[in-house]
């Protein structure tokens, strides 16, 4: 794949290559907001 | 079509939520038996009065053993008939001791309603033909308000009474 | 791709917009209905004339539940089946007639409610018995959306044939992957209302199944919500991207997310009906699991968007971490709207999993919190989005420009949401835990403690309701310039290409018959058992009941 474009974009021909550690820290942080919420709202749930 | 490492862990990490919560909601439901109001009994909604546990003289607060309490109400639109007090006037409040186990028995002459204990794990629906059925420990103190919480026509508001937890 | 990005003939143009003058009629009249709800409901406030609370609420729930949705979405929908695979005369003729019978339908079901008839709610849930005519109009409502239906189905195979082996257009994909599973839903609440209902309500049959029918209500009624949802996402996947200067992340990942939409989506209607009687709690529980997975594609698609705002943002050069977020088009409302869209979809989305867990459900069972719910989900996220689409769709279609000036009054229209929303949302999610029921005219109970906490947060809401009122007028305006008064000029219909060197998409995901397959082997799965248990264990069914509604 994508050995024509290589050099134009150096970051996004290999998948590895592609930089995506800020997606990778929002969707965690988004993942940990639900588990929160889950958990929280499940001791309610159980002091109730 | 391929996924990025970091999609592959996010996913991992996602399914893996899910299937932890399902695990304990499963656990809870299935050992504990916590599943939410799905009692299967049916009755006829023009004749309520049939059933033993909806007869007038049955209807409202009963201790039945020590800490266990049933409570059977009729609800309509727009009341829960918990029964009439010594000096016959409805019944709008009950009380009941802290720690105690009661049954809720609900069920409607009319139109469907809810009934939620407001503040407590009590909380479902009252469908013409169903008897709703619940047991719960009373674990908190406090004065709850118990609404219709499913739409039952303009006085749908007006549809209360009162479970007072105490000490 | 060969995209037509000039624009729409003035015969096609006319077909869209109508759909959005509606819309837009609709926002106004079902906005008044909310600024009302939330006044009254604080307890300061009675309304005039003698007007009935519950009147205005099921004009609120079916005017902005059932018509602005669906008016958007079939025209945005037409609109993009036009752009990317063309539309044929014949074809726009059957748009205009789904266009009249379902403005007919909602013509009949609004007179019907307006008179007190139908004080009912969007649910109708029997045995209380509105007149026959509210059914009716419902009827026409999904009818004419059928019609649409099926000329989407026809856009898109005309297309095939005469691009044989070409991979369709993702939005063209998508749109029939949406009207493919409304399809399917619907197909429970058509029956519902013309096999039970329409006989029950004119008198022909005496008595109602309510167990069967709500179930056959809650069957369509949560892929409903995903009809709302999914044009926001087609938005989200392969238009936005465009807006930021980007391309799309990845079209087979934005096939698959919504072939497991399709797939997911219908057979979780028990997660509505978590708390009923009648209903074996096994089956509850394994419709609570498909619940979770329909889950999964959202998790896909919270990727997918931050990776396209990231490789956008690194390849215009923003560094660090987070550069690229800083530098997001934060002043084009076509972008904003959507985007604060997305972020209530984080609370939303995660309040949407608590609602479905099975035995937590009696935490917020028909308490305000549910409310609060999909007041950020169907009413900022998808409604946002359906705005941020409206700012470039509405010019595109009437030959006008977005002026920077109207830009900023989104911009600004945008803010006010944002604030009412936040407010009105956050004090229903409390109140709910608190255990305030929704869909309740104001009412002191029986006093006491527990009731004036209530109260305190609905004043609260009825703030951020007034909000949310000037913001809806706000929009009708800026609504009313781009159709009619804007400068007129070229107006981009902003569609995102893939990469030159993207994989290219598996032929799989284009296999319908597998897909659908799936999907319908899901629905008779989580389903029949069910089924088949409340008609063998029914009880005695039951009269109408005309008095309870005030008729």
């Amino acid at each position: 794949m994508a050995k024509g474009n290589s050099k134009k974009r150096p970051q996004v021909t290999a998948d590895s290559g592609i930089n995506l550690k800020g997606t990778f820290i929002s969707v965690m942080l988004l993942g940990v907001f639900i588990l929160v919420l889950w958990f929280g709202l499940y001791a309610l749930f159980l002091s109730r | 079509m391929h996924l990025h490492k970091y999609e592959k862990i996010w996913l991992t990490f996602g399914l893996g939520s899910l299937a932890l919560f399902l695990i304990i909601i499963g656990f809870a439901a299935f050992w504990k038996g916590t599943h939410p109001m799905s009692h299967i009994e049916t009755i006829d909604p023009q004749n309520v009065e049939a059933h033993d546990s909806f007869k007038p003289e049955n209807l409202g607060l009963r201790e039945v053993a020590e800490g266990k309490y049933t409570v059977n109400i009729v609800a309509s639109a727009f009341n829960y008939d918990f029964g009439n007090d010594a000096d016959g006037k409805p019944v709008k409040k009950i009380r009941i001791p802290k720690g105690s186990t009661v049954l809720f028995q609900v069920t409607t002459k009319d139109v469907v309603h809810g009934f939620q204990v407001a503040g407590t794990n009590v909380n479902m629906m009252v469908e013409p033909g169903h008897v709703s059925r619940l047991e719960t420990v009373m674990k908190n103190t406090g004065e709850f308000t118990v609404v219709c919480n499913e739409y039952c026509g303009i006085g749908h508001h007006q549809m209360f009474a009162t479970v007072e937890v105490y000490e | 791709m060969m995209l037509k990005n000039n624009s729409f003939s003035k015969k096609e143009s006319r077909l869209y917009m109508s759909f959005m003058h509606v819309t837009f009629a609709a926002l106004l009249v079902g906005g008044l209905m909310g600024l009302l709800q939330v006044l009254s409901r604080s307890g300061k406030f009675q309304l005039p004339f003698g007007i009935n609370y519950y009147t205005i609420l099921t004009v609120h729930g079916v005017i902005l539940g059932l018509v602005l949705t669906t008016f958007f979405i079939i025209g945005f929908q037409f609109s993009l089946m036009g752009k990317t695979v063309g539309i044929s005369d014949q074809q726009r003729k059957w748009g205009w007639v789904s266009f009249w019978t379902m403005l007919v339908g909602t013509i009949t079901a609004a007179i019907t409610i307006l008179v007190g008839e139908a004080n009912v709610l969007y649910t109708f849930y029997a045995p209380l018995r509105a007149h026959a005519a509210f059914y009716i109009g419902l009827a026409l409502v999904i009818v004419g959306s059928w019609i649409a239906v099926f000329v989407n189905f026809r856009q898109l195979y005309v297309w095939k044939k005469a691009n044989p082996g070409q991979k369709s257009p993702l939005l063209s994909f998508m749109v029939v992957i949406n009207m493919a599973m409304w399809f399917i839903a619907s197909l429970g609440v058509a029956s519902s209302v013309l096999i039970q209902f329409i006989p029950w309500s004119l008198g022909y049959a005496a008595t109602i199944n309510v167990l069967l029918s709500r179930t056959l209500f809650w069957y369509f009624g949560h892929p409903l919500v995903y009809f709302w949802l999914l044009p926001a996402y087609m938005a989200w996947y392969a238009i936005i991207p465009k807006i930021i200067g980007g391309k799309l992340f990845s079209d087979s990942l934005a096939r698959l997310s919504f072939i497991l939409l399709l797939m997911f989506s219908i057979p979780v209607g028990f997660h509505h009906q978590l708390t009923e009687p009648g209903i074996d709690p096994t089956w509850k529980f394994i419709q609570v699991a498909l619940t979770f997975m329909v889950v999964i594609p959202t998790l896909m698609t919270a990727f997918s968007i931050f990776a396209t705002f990231e490789i956008t943002g690194r390849r215009k050069g923003h560094k660090g971490l987070f550069g690229w977020f800083r530098h997001l088009p934060w002043k084009d409302v076509r972008f904003l709207a959507p985007f604060i869209g997305m972020v209530a979809f984080i609370p939303g989305g995660a309040g949407g999993i608590v609602n479905a867990s099975h035995q937590m459900n009696t935490l917020i069972h028909n308490t305000i919190w549910v409310t609060g719910h999909f007041h950020l989900t169907a009413a900022t996220t998808v409604i946002l989005t359906f705005f941020g689409i409206a700012y470039w769709l509405v010019p595109h279609l009437t030959g006008r420009r977005l002026t920077p000036k109207l830009n900023k009054l989104g911009i600004i229209q945008t803010i006010i949401w944002t604030v009412g929303m936040t407010i009105m949302s956050t004090a229903m999610h409390i109140q709910g835990l608190l255990g305030g029921p929704r869909r309740s005219d104001f009412s002191n109970y029986a006093g006491g403690e527990q009731v004036s906490t209530w109260i305190s947060y609905q004043m609260a809401q009825a703030i951020g309701g007034t909000i949310l009122f000037i913001g809806i007028i706000l929009m009708v305006y800026i609504f009313i310039q781009l159709a009619f008064f804007a400068p007129r000029g070229v107006q981009e219909y902003p569609i995102a290409e893939e990469e030159i060197d993207a994989d290219p998409t598996p032929k799989i995901l284009e296999n319908w018959y597998l897909w659908i397959g799936i999907t319908i082997a899901l629905i008779l799965f989580a389903y029949t058992i069910p089924v088949i248990d409340i008609i063998k264990h029914s009880p005695p069914g039951s009269l109408p009941f005309d008095w309870p509604i005030g008729r």
